[in-house]
């Protein structure tokens, strides 16, 4: 009788709590913790930047023009990753255009977040009409040409960073709505939610308080790959010249002024680019990563 | 399926009428028309001109019923920046975006479905795990670093292939790489997924025990039902290779519709942009449209919702 009652593949003799079998697939995860890995290190190279930094990422120094990294000809460890086209200092600009990327990502991941989650919950717990309204409303999202559009605003509006940060937030809630209300769809006629009904709770009460915290996984993987997305749109719209403007060191307006030198120094457009795959892959692998070990067992 | 059609259709007119509602409005919000058309050195008469001759000081709502009803008859206006109709300029091209996007569209399937069959055949080797990485870089690789990098390789250190430009059919080859990537994970993760899951099917199983030789198996058997939902996300990825066309042309000067709408948002040329806008929400609506068409023909339990 004990055999039948308990669920298989699972053993008696090592009870875990839901929360550290978790844990322990997050250790296992290779993906998470590569994923963990890179993203650590470009935050730390964001935070630490003002301490770190060799140089004034924005002070230019003529007469040390377009010097290559340390480790080739010529190159010296003043400047460990050289300069760029006006003499400054190639590595200090990288770590302050972590920031950017990173204020990018959270900010518009932030605000997506809150308008996509918002619609996704009141979509998949009202059902009906209600459902059938936003649902139209993210198919015409979903048509709408978003790096076109982007450019356009961006560019009638004047280029800088919060107003890059409210477009982006303004076109990317879409796939947080889509998650959210299939998840909700799913536990809204839970027995908890229903006697949280009984009970005579507030519907803004039952949204926040049952639904939400018993979503928060799903979200946070639509958070991770949103974040990834915001970032190398930034870094595209910046590089075509309509993003965040120089000088800030913006990762995508290096890799545009780097271009201007491909024959010679391809160095110049290859150090940010490393350092944008770097981040967009650390994130993605992480978001991956958390969507493989929160699927309940067995569904994987 | 006509009603499924019919009612498919429907949708796709109204998600169009409201797409392009929500980006005249976008646009109109965003600038003022008059003086983005006037230029920097403009002085306020000039503006007033200009608003009055263009019928820009008519009411927003106004203004959308008669471009629209104009666009819907292939009249876009004519473009204050390049000086001809804005029609033109999009018929003339067209043939590179669209030679593009088939190019692309016909590498990312090249790539991503022989590399998801054969991950799925055999699964946690060396192999499952090449395309594995395949797909998780071809993700999170941003495509115009990813083009200046084959430029940096392929046109300038090994000069095999032209930096830029649309004259010959060489100056493709980089671009159909970048934008096929792009397609490659998604093609690929689904055509793994959806050959596990055939080969652990009953008929497959069948199959084996009939003795027949494994790449009939493979192939004849379990490809063919696999291949099911990849044709359906084919279309949608292929309206996404549409949208990067835009930064991928831009970067190769490659002289199509995505290169046309960069040149317009530049000098803020809000006809052609409008129209440009409105054309990739067409092809972006078109191919959704498709795609669920597609997986209703071939999964008749999705039409009777």
């Amino acid at each position: 009788m004990a055999e039948i009652l308990q669920s298989p593949g699972e053993n008696p003799a090592d009870e875990l709590t839901p929360g550290q079998v978790l844990r322990q697939r997050i250790l296992n995860h290779q993906g998470i913790i590569l994923g963990c890995l890179l993203l650590l290190i470009i935050i730390l190279m964001a935070l630490l930047a003002p301490v770190l930094a060799p140089h004034d990422p924005y002070q230019q120094v003529l007469l040390n023009r377009l010097k290559p990294p340390a480790w080739m000809t010529g190159g010296s460890w003043t400047y460990p990753l050289g300069t760029d086209h006006l003499g400054r200092d190639y590595l200090s600009r990288l770590m302050y255009g972590a920031q950017i990327s990173l204020l990018i990502g959270v900010a518009t991941a932030v605000i997506s977040g809150v308008i996509g989650v918002g619609l996704g919950l009141i979509a998949g717990y009202f059902g009906g009409r209600v459902d059938q309204l936003v649902m139209f409303l993210v198919t015409v999202k979903l048509s709408v040409p978003t790096i076109l559009v982007a450019l356009a605003v961006v560019q009638l509006v004047g280029g800088s960073l919060q107003v890059v940060i409210l477009v982006l937030g303004l076109l990317l809630w879409h796939q947080f709505t889509i998650v959210t209300r299939s998840v909700t769809l799913q536990i809204r006629d839970m027995d908890y939610v229903t006697s949280a009904k009984t009970l005579g709770l507030s519907t803004s009460r039952i949204l926040f308080t049952e639904i939400l915290p018993n979503i928060a996984n799903q979200i946070i993987v639509v958070l991770t790959l949103t974040m990834a997305s915001a970032i190398v749109i930034e870094a595209a719209l910046s590089f075509l010249g309509v993003g965040v403007q120089p000088p800030l060191p913006s990762w995508g307006i290096m890799i545009s002024e780097g271009k201007e030198h491909i024959f010679f120094r391809p160095w110049l457009v290859i150090i940010p680019g490393v350092a944008l795959l770097a981040l967009v892959l650390g994130i993605n692998l992480l978001g991956d990563g958390l969507r493989d070990v929160t699927v309940p067992q067995g569904r994987s | 399926m006509l009603i499924y059609l019919l009612r498919r259709f429907g949708l796709a007119c109204w998600v169009a009428l409201c797409v392009s509602i929500l980006t005249f409005a976008l646009l109109h919000f965003s600038i003022d028309p008059a003086i983005a058309m006037a230029g920097e050195d403009a002085t306020s008469e000039d503006i007033e001109l200009i608003r009055i001759a263009y019928g820009y000081d008519r009411p927003v709502w106004i203004q959308f019923g008669e471009w629209f009803l104009r666009a819907i008859q292939g009249d876009f206006g004519v473009s204050p920046y390049f000086g001809l109709p804005v029609q033109d300029l999009i018929l003339d091209r067209m043939p590179v975006t669209f030679t593009l996007g088939a190019l692309s569209i016909v590498f990312a399937l090249g790539f991503g479905i022989p590399l998801g069959v054969l991950a799925a055949i055999y699964p946690n080797t060396w192999i499952d795990r090449v395309s594995l990485s395949v797909g998780v870089f071809g993700q999170a690789i941003p495509n115009f670093w990813f083009s200046l990098l084959l430029m940096i390789i392929f046109a300038v250190q090994l000069q095999w292939l032209p930096v830029s430009g649309s004259d010959s059919i060489w100056s493709y080859v980089l671009p159909t790489i970048v934008l096929g990537t792009n397609a490659i994970p998604p093609i690929m993760r689904l055509t793994r997924t959806g050959m596990l899951d055939t080969l652990s099917a009953d008929y497959i199983r069948t199959a084996w025990a009939k003795g027949l030789p494994p790449h009939i198996v493979f192939f004849k058997h379990a490809l063919r039902n696999a291949i099911i939902p990849v044709v359906a996300v084919a279309s949608i990825q292929a309206a996404h290779l549409l949208g990067g066309s835009i930064v991928v042309e831009s970067v190769f000067a490659l002289h199509g519709l995505g290169m046309l709408a960069y040149e317009s948002i530049l000098r803020s040329d809000i006809p052609t942009m409008q129209a440009v806008i409105l054309i990739f929400s067409a092809f972006f609506i078109g191919f959704s449209a498709l795609s669920d068409v597609l997986n209703a023909y071939f999964d008749p339990r999705i039409r009777v919702q």
